[in-house]
């Protein structure tokens, strides 16, 4: 059979699914980083000590079993949920405790002095790390955050393990009923690298303005 | 160790690299950790463990060496951070406070300048606002001028001098004997961890320990 306009149409609808599923998984892996990385820095050692031991526990799993885990799972426990949220939960997991990670390093490169003198000012702490430490550390994690958003990106085809219909699983489905596969999945894999091509020119642009930025302050 | 300062006095702390005279001015806001002893400052009892660390730094501004201004804000939003979230000013009237203490300090031109763009001199001139702004009773300064190149200097040692004239209680760490004749009520030789010598700024011309010799002649 030959690759026609439906088959392109179909695969174009699964791109915009996977760029949905990224979008989706960055806000939600954001929304988690965020309050795993308050947790991991948290004063009190217990809480601490739990955010650290979830986040090495999550990172030693591959994201393919987290998403099959949380597909299963929430079947499971009864609930019978859409692909779209399995793979987003599975997703958000995965996001979450790498972005908390990188967000955490961006916060401990803020030197204690920074600290010291918005707690005599007196700055309570939450205003301390809201007002003074998260605004300076956004702009040093930056290159890193969205750099990661590739490597989210990418990872969003294992969610066609679950049923979940985004670029790869299209290709996979095209294929199936054309068996040209060379041809599918150069296009699908095409498109994969004009996401996220722009996006790494844009992590590696970010970089160097913050290098630059911290040359000038010195 | 032990000493006083008295309401509008300026007390300078000297001393050898290492003796004390930071971490014991670092003490009298909680800086660091109080292991045995008492301070007390406007009231407070420092070394108390239910001490509400808050309300003892309302009443007590700090300087650094290194000025510590944060560099994500412009000069007059250093200065009215604190004033808006911890005395809950509103917009105009902190910004108000901010352009009096950048005019006491000379910088009234440089409000919404970033730290980045300023001198060394300035930047600290800044951070002496900054602490001014919340109109502290005592203010602290940890070696201000060490950092900076001699003519910088000046000019921070001038701001300090038209607030110890204007009668603000300080305790002034330095390594400028010049400076601390000038501007000092009492003069602490810190000397392995306690005071070793304590006077009047007359001591810096007529030392009575041999420590105190020694050490103002290392400086000359």
């Amino acid at each position: 059979m030959r690759f026609t306009y439906v088959h392109l149409l179909f695969i174009l609808h699964g791109f915009a699914w996977t760029i949905g599923l990224s979008a989706l998984s960055f806000a939600l892996g954001g929304i988690g980083g965020l309050i795993l990385m308050l947790l991991r820095t948290s004063r009190v050692a217990s809480v601490r000590w739990v955010a650290a031991v979830f986040m090495q526990i999550i990172q030693g799993i591959p994201v393919l079993i987290l998403l099959v885990l949380s597909y299963y799972g929430l079947g499971f426990a009864g609930l019978d949920v859409p692909p779209l949220v399995a793979a987003g939960i599975g997703m958000m997991l995965y996001a979450s405790v790498y972005l908390a990670d990188i967000w955490r390093g961006s916060m401990e490169s803020i030197p204690k002095t920074q600290w010291e003198a918005a707690e005599c000012l007196p700055l309570s702490r939450w205003q301390t790390i809201r007002l003074v430490v998260i605004p300076q550390a956004v702009r040093i994690s930056l290159p890193s955050t969205v750099g990661f958003l590739v490597q989210i990106l990418k990872s969003t085809s294992l969610a066609s393990v679950v049923g979940f219909i985004e670029l790869t699983r299209s290709g996979q489905l095209v294929n199936n009923s054309i068996i040209k596969p060379f041809l599918v999945f150069l296009l699908v894999g095409l498109l994969y690298f004009a996401l996220c091509y722009p996006l790494s020119i844009y992590s590696q642009y970010l970089e160097r303005r913050l290098h630059v930025g911290r040359r000038q302050t010195q | 160790m032990s000493f006083e300062v008295e309401k509008g006095h300026v007390a300078v702390i000297i001393g050898q690299s290492g003796s004390g005279k930071s971490t014991a001015l670092r003490c009298v806001n909680r800086l660091e950790r109080i292991d045995s002893g008492r301070i007390e400052v406007c009231g407070h009892a420092v070394e108390a463990p239910d001490l509400d660390v808050k309300l003892l730094r309302r009443d007590i501004g700090i300087v650094f060496q290194s000025y510590n201004l944060f560099p994500h804000l412009s000069v007059i939003e250093n200065i009215t951070l604190a004033l808006r979230h911890t005395k809950k000013l509103g917009r105009r009237e902190s910004d108000e406070i901010a352009r009096q203490v950048l005019d006491r300090v000379g910088l009234a031109d440089k409000a919404g300048s970033f730290p980045e763009q300023l001198s060394g001199g300035q930047q600290q001139r800044a951070a002496i606002a900054r602490s001014l702004a919340m109109s502290p009773k005592v203010m602290l300064f940890d070696e201000v001028t060490s950092a900076l190149d001699p003519q910088l200097k000046n000019e921070v040692r001038r701001v300090i001098e038209g607030l110890a004239a204007g009668g603000m209680t300080m305790i002034l760490v330095t390594h400028e004997m010049g400076f601390a004749r000038r501007v000092a009520d009492k003069v602490i030789l810190m000397h392995k961890g306690v005071v070793h010598e304590e006077g009047s700024a007359s001591i810096l011309t007529d030392p009575k320990t041999k420590e105190l010799r020694d050490f103002l002649e290392y400086d000359l």
